[in-house]
């Protein structure tokens, strides 16, 4: 142990750029490129805002990534509350200061940037909930007082972000820490527990709630109630992908999103868009490239010695598995249509931030493998 | 507590790791979920998809098919198209729609109440769908609105088509369009796929009867449409088809001549051709302007055309009823020698009056005819003479006859205004009336009045079938080359006219349908009509005319508006001093040239009073006109049979 210590401190510059997961990395790149080409169709073939502005995030935050790879393990580990706490309080700060759009308050005004805590919120659980289950010995694991702290870091900024109102991202910040929760080796009871427990008490909660956010909750609950809002977006969006066909009907040819049927083409739809000119090729070649990146993920995780490192890949791993199986559910009319944007292949900074800072986490852990953390 | 034990590390680590296997076989089942879901809806779906999308994708507007024309025998359009100038705005265009009003109605006649209606539709549609602002403005407003286009965003100058009547005079055959009204696309099925906003369609006459086929096919322009409806581009524009156009048996200056004559009068006019049944003129007045009904129909013209007694928008000649008075007595006359009840020389003696069932009949001549037979009886229309030939033959034996010459029934295709008449018998007095026969009612009939209701048409047809010597004919308007069979048969006789053809071989070689069981009888009727107009003592003989080419033969006729007072008979009271609604209307039904018919003629003047007097002259100088356009028309119609 004390070897493998100082074997890892010693690491030249060299070693470290050679230990990067170069097939991660490399299909981030194109997973980028591709979103990059989307983006330009949803921009009517045409280099315009989103376009512009997508270029610039991706080539700056996969660059923030490969930085934040070089960074200790042992750092993201100390600071692994930190970070969190950062987090939190950027969110309690969307509560007082943060801009409203389209009736829900999620974002923070940085003046070069609109920050979405929430989508930081989604990585900073799952690294907190790491270190902290990271230093929970087995035999305390399953102790009620033991689960207090997790409790309480997942419930809060779920309560946040649920009363933006952000139903979807509150749901999937939860997916994220709940997963870190159970792979540590919480029992299933407990998730039953406390699953009940919600049921219990959501009546109580829904009695909180203002007329407009109970009427949004129904509609998530039973889209027919909407049947020109969210029911129409999920008709409008089976239709582009299945007229996709086989091959697609063409980069910049997709009528259904050129002609304004389809809604949120930018952000949440963007894989319909991209579906609906590839076609059933295309759509495959993403999901693959989504695979690829999730076992790269894992794979860190199996290499990585340090069970903070394993928790935290597999947790990402996971949560980015989620995200994108959501999203596609979502649009190929599988599950109720609640904003959740495709990692990296929808418009949107801080999504696109939260993936790359995580990506960057993850990748320390590569380096870094064999570096133990206590 | 924190910094947990090696060993305690390697078993959590190995919990994770198994805890990761189990979720990563989950992942697995979730990526093929929807991998399978693409399949089903990017394969076995696709197609289904491909079409909700184009159904998206794709708006097709219709564009108005060029109504089909109608022409006279002489290929002269009496129904026709014009270029319309019309007013379009595309409420999208104009920044100021109001300040845009304002300026358009210093260059156009438009009233604060159409601009009422515009705003309305603005408001109720989209602002890139054009709205008619003015569908017919003259040239002069047209190009005033052009020359200042410039000052007018969102006004678009389009030049259209639209139906237009050289003449009234053929108004209510032709009949004419209107905008399509919602209970006509209730009631009309080929409108179903056929109706575009602003179409016309046929409403009455020729124009409804022909509308299925005179419509013509709808075009369409296909656009790409985005989400809100907006056109992108247009992708496909089929123009569809214009109507077919019709060729009638009318003659225009026959129409036109007649119109000019009766114009004064609420009265009727048909000519027919007595061989094919080509109706080359069917008048009724007064006319009505039927341009008018085009552009969407002025009230107050409206009102004036419901408010004239002389009721304008009927026509006449088929769907007015009128007793046919004496000039059924041609048909009780063949109906009595048919069925053998009298002869033709049998008489008897009219003394002004006869008593019968206990009531008074009375002959229109006082004093009386004297000794009559058959030809007298119709020469000077004796009263008497057919109440007791109606007596002996029964009015069931006459309605017979009646219905066999066309009484009775609607005699053309798909005119729904025509009326059928009656001709009344026993049952049908059981059945409509719920009575039984009166006898007297017998002696009635056989006069033309009493229950009998006939068209003017009708009539004429009778006079055509009397007329052809006897055989049935179908009354047509539409031009046909076919069916001249009778012309064929007289060709024939007049070939070979020691051929004696019974009555079966007609029947056969011609597909004829004679109306008589022996043709001496017909030929009896017509010389009694001829005696009729052309010998002294006739009721029309002083109409006649002395020139052989246009020598008629005609049965004068009266039918009864209010049954003649016991008072105002000894008082002689004259038709002319009767207030204009209770004279009686007046007829008269002819075929002319006698010795080689060729047209018959029927003529109704509404309380005009005795026949001979007022419908008579009318028929004398229509039959001229029509018989000096005859060679005309023959040939013409030679001229044809050559293309054939």
């Amino acid at each position: 142990m004390f070897r493998s210590r100082s074997i890892q401190s010693s690491l030249s510059i060299k070693d470290k750029i050679l230990s990067i997961d170069y097939i991660l990395v490399i299909s981030v790149f194109i997973l980028g490129l591709t979103s990059i080409l989307a983006m330009y169709s949803t921009d009517g073939g045409e280099l315009k805002y989103h376009t512009q502005s997508h270029i610039l995030r991706f080539f700056v935050f996969f660059g923030m990534f490969l930085t934040l790879s070089f960074i200790q393990i042992r750092f993201w580990h100390s600071q692994s509350y930190l970070i969190y706490i950062l987090f939190f309080i950027l969110l309690l700060g969307v509560k007082y200061f943060g801009l409203t759009s389209s009736g829900s308050k999620r974002w923070l005004d940085l003046y070069f940037m609109n920050l979405q805590p929430s989508e930081l919120m989604k990585v900073g659980l799952i690294l907190f909930l790491a270190k902290y289950y990271h230093r929970t010995s087995i035999e305390n694991l399953n102790r009620i007082r033991y689960l207090f702290l997790p409790i309480v870091v997942l419930i809060a900024p779920i309560i946040l972000v649920a009363t933006q109102p952000d139903l979807g991202t509150a749901l999937l910040i939860a997916a994220g820490g709940l997963t870190v929760a159970w792979l540590a080796g919480v029992r299933v009871k407990f998730f039953a527990i406390s699953g009940l427990a919600f049921l219990a008490l959501l009546p109580i909660a829904i009695s909180f709630l203002k007329p407009y956010q109970k009427s949004r909750i129904l509609t998530f609950l039973n889209p027919e109630r909407d049947p020109l809002g969210a029911g129409y977006q999920i008709i409008q969006s089976k239709i582009a992908i299945g007229s996709g066909g086989l091959f697609g009907k063409g980069f910049l040819q997709g009528s259904q999103s050129y002609l304004d049927y389809l809604p949120e083409k930018h952000t949440d739809f963007i894989f319909t868009l991209f579906s609906e000119e590839f076609g059933f090729f295309g759509s495959l070649f993403i999901l693959f490239l989504y695979a690829i990146i999730v076992w790269r993920i894992i794979k860190i995780g199996n290499v990585t010695r340090s069970n903070f490192g394993k928790l935290f890949c597999y947790g990402f791993g996971t949560a980015f598995f989620i995200y994108v199986v959501v999203n596609m559910m979502m649009v190929l009319g599988l599950l109720p249509i609640v904003g959740s944007p495709l990692p990296i292949m929808s418009y949107g900074g801080s999504s696109m931030m939260a993936i790359m800072f995580g990506l960057g986490v993850a990748m320390s852990c590569r380096v870094y493998k064999d570096t133990p953390v206590n | 507590m924190l910094s947990p034990s090696s060993g305690n590390t390697v078993i959590k680590s190995k919990l994770i790791s198994r805890r990761m296997f189990l979720l990563t076989a989950a992942k697995a089942i979730v990526t093929f979920g929807i991998i399978g879901r693409l399949v089903s809806l990017q394969i076995n779906e696709r197609t289904k998809y491909k079409t909700l999308s184009d159904k998206n994708r794709f708006r097709e507007w219709k564009l108005a098919p060029e109504r089909g024309v109608i022409r006279d025998f002489f290929d002269k359009e009496i129904a026709s198209n014009q270029q319309v100038y019309q007013v379009h705005l595309i409420p999208e265009n104009s920044r100021d729609i109001e300040k845009l009003f304002v300026r358009l109605k210093t260059i156009l006649n438009i009233t604060e109440k159409k601009l009422f209606y515009l705003r309305r539709v603005i408001a109720k549609q989209k602002p890139w769908e054009p709205i008619i602002v003015s569908d017919n403005i003259t040239w002069s407003e047209f190009s005033r609105l052009n020359l200042f286009l410039h000052e007018l965003e969102g006004v678009k100058p389009v030049v259209s088509v639209a139906r237009m009547y050289p003449d009234n005079s053929s108004a209510h055959i032709l009949g004419y369009v209107s905008q399509v009204s919602a209970k006509d696309l209730q009631t009309k099925k080929y409108l179903k796929d056929l109706h575009v906003p602003g179409m016309s369609i046929g409403k009455t006459g020729l124009e409804r009867k022909l509308d299925e086929e005179i419509i013509g096919k709808i075009g369409f322009q296909r656009y790409e449409v985005n989400a809100y409806g907006k056109r992108i581009k247009q992708i496909l524009i089929n123009e569809g088809q214009a109507g077919k156009s019709f060729k009638t048996t009318l003659d225009f200056e026959v129409q036109k001549f007649t119109s000019e004559l009766i114009k004064d009068k609420a009265a009727a006019v048909c000519v027919m051709d007595v061989y094919n049944g080509d109706i080359v003129s069917l008048v009724s007045s007064p006319t009505f302007e039927p341009n008018e009904f085009v552009h969407g129909l002025d009230k107050n013209y409206w009102n004036s055309l419901i408010k004239n007694e002389m009721k304008p928008l009927t026509n006449k000649a088929i769907s007015g009823l009128y007793p046919p008075g004496s000039t059924i007595k041609t048909l009780v006359a063949l109906s009595a020698l048919e069925n053998g009840v009298i002869k033709p020389l049998d008489t008897f003696k009219c003394e002004g009056k006869i008593e019968l069932y206990g009531e008074k009949f009375h002959c229109w001549e006082k004093d009386g005819h004297g000794i009559v037979n058959l030809r007298k009886g119709i020469q000077r229309s004796c009263d008497v003479y057919f109440y007791e030939v109606a007596r002996k033959l029964g009015v069931d034996r006459l309605s017979e006859t009646a219905k066999k010459f066309g009484l009775g029934k609607k005699v053309l295709d798909g005119f729904i205004e025509e009326r059928a008449g009656v001709v009344p018998n026993t049952k049908w007095k059981k059945k409509f009336v719920g009575q039984n026969w009166y006898l007297g009612e017998t002696l009635h009939s056989g006069i033309g009045q009493g229950y009998f209701q006939s068209t003017p048409l009708q009539l004429c047809l009778m006079t055509a079938q009397i007329a052809n010597g006897g055989f049935e004919i179908k009354p047509r308007i539409i031009f046909d080359k076919k069916n001249n069979n009778l012309r064929d048969f007289i060709k024939y006789k007049n070939e070979n006219p020691n051929d004696p053809l019974p009555t079966d071989l007609l029947v056969s070689n011609f597909e004829l349908k004679p109306l008589f069981k022996n043709q001496e009888h017909i030929n009896l009727i017509k010389d009694a009509m001829f005696s009729s107009s052309n010998e002294p003592g006739g009721t029309s003989y002083r109409h006649r005319w002395e020139n052989k080419k246009f020598t008629f033969a005609g049965k004068t006729g009266s039918s009864q508006i209010k049954k003649f007072t016991e008072a105002q008979r000894e008082a002689e009271v004259k038709q002319e001093s009767l207030p204009y609604k209770d004279r009686d209307h007046a007829l008269f039904v002819a075929y002319a040239p006698h010795s080689d018919p060729k047209y018959a003629i029927s003529v109704l003047v509404e309380h005009g009073g005795s026949g001979g007097k007022t419908a008579a002259p009318i028929a004398k100088k229509v039959i001229k006109k029509v018989l000096e356009r005859h060679e005309l028309r023959e040939r013409i119609d030679s001229l044809l049979g050559e293309q054939v």
